[in-house]
């Protein structure tokens, strides 16, 4: 039986749709701590231009954002405060790790610096740099719309696989304090001294 | 920097002070139970009505250092622009001054850093709460025996996965 299909109508997966629709009208959220934000507002402003990828809709409520750009080192003081933005945004969502001190501390390796958000948080890019040029932020951008639409679903299933829940590389080298036996992680705000 | 006559009332108010200079700058060393009433003298009769500054020293392993903590206030007259750099030295186990918010109100704030950073106690202070670092940390950061890169303080936090946030 040949069913009839109009000339205007094009048969694709539900899946590759919805990842087309997010990725083209991803909606950031500025977590900007230093210098890396100038050049996210350069980014965003007139000459470099974020809205030619459909990203120019900096939210500052994290319900209403896609993309959490964290620009800038992070102290630990701040890193809560991270954590809390992150777990607001709703699904689906991403992280852009902008310049070496989110990616890595940079040259703050003290006691107060995170070393790298991905120890804490999952990071989708990470943009290199110090700071990077916005030119470098918006092909992060464009690197993570062929992500999302590599992978994404509907039902979100790419955030469960076996390869997402491995622990960063960070993570696996971190010189971590010893822990009481059968525990696997502290509390927050909880200190080994 | 500072008038002759005003050098001269300090030393005669107070036998104990030494006096040094560095560039022009006179430097007056008080013991720290005199610092009070050093206090209350330099502002009521000398005129110092500003508090520029509060800030400290650790000499731990400083050559040809006696003393631990060099405690540094530094004073300004307003009016005829005369200025004083007080110093005096606290040991462990209890360091511990006189506060000087009662007599410069610009204190609080910059004894609340000195106490964060080294851990010197300020009698008399209303609120001595950390102003820096996070309320439950229980280091004094800038002591020259806490290791530059913490104690583990930066990797205690809960690892958020993909999967439960």
């Amino acid at each position: 039986m040949a069913l009839e299909v109009p000339e205007n109508v094009v048969v694709s997966r539900l899946d590759a749709l919805a990842s087309w629709c997010r990725k083209n009208s991803l909606w950031p959220m500025p977590f900007a701590t230093a210098c890396c934000g100038i050049e996210l507002m350069a980014t965003g402003a007139s000459r470099h231009d974020m809205a030619r990828f459909g990203a120019e809709v900096m939210r500052f409520s994290p319900r209403q954002c896609d993309v959490m750009i964290v620009a800038g080192r992070v102290v630990m003081k701040m890193l809560p405060v991270l954590q809390r933005i992150w777990q607001q945004m709703h699904e689906p969502k991403w992280c852009i790790s902008m310049g070496a001190c989110a990616s890595t501390g940079g040259v703050f390796d003290t006691y107060s610096v995170v070393q790298g958000i991905d120890r804490f948080i999952p990071v989708d890019m990470y943009v290199p740099g110090c700071p990077p040029r916005p030119e470098q932020l918006l092909q992060s951008i464009i690197d993570l719309q062929d992500k999302i639409q590599a992978e994404g679903t509907v039902g979100g299933r790419e955030f469960l696989t076996a390869e997402r829940q491995q622990p960063k590389r960070a993570l696996v080298e971190l010189p971590v304090v010893s822990l009481p036996r059968g525990v696997s992680r502290l509390p927050q705000g909880v200190r080994v001294e | 920097m500072i008038d002759s006559k005003t050098q001269s009332a300090i030393s005669q108010a107070f036998g104990s002070v030494a006096w040094s200079e560095f560039r022009g700058q006179a430097r007056a060393v008080v013991a720290a139970g005199e610092l009070a009433a050093v206090f209350e003298f330099a502002r009521d009769t000398c005129g110092f009505d500003l508090l520029v500054d509060v800030t400290c020293v650790d000499y731990l392993n400083y050559r040809d250092a006696e003393d631990r903590f060099g405690l540094v206030y530094l004073l300004a007259n307003t009016q005829t622009n005369e200025r004083l750099t007080l110093r005096t030295f606290v040991n462990e186990p209890d360091p511990v001054v006189p506060s000087a918010v009662s007599f410069w109100p610009g204190a609080n704030w910059m004894e609340r850093e000195v106490w964060d950073m080294f851990g010197i106690r300020f009698e008399g202070h209303p609120d001595l709460r950390r102003i820096l670092m996070p309320e439950e940390y229980t280091a004094h950061p800038l002591r020259k025996d806490y290791p530059m890169q913490g104690r583990g303080e930066r990797h205690n936090f809960p690892v958020l996965h993909r999967s439960e946030a």
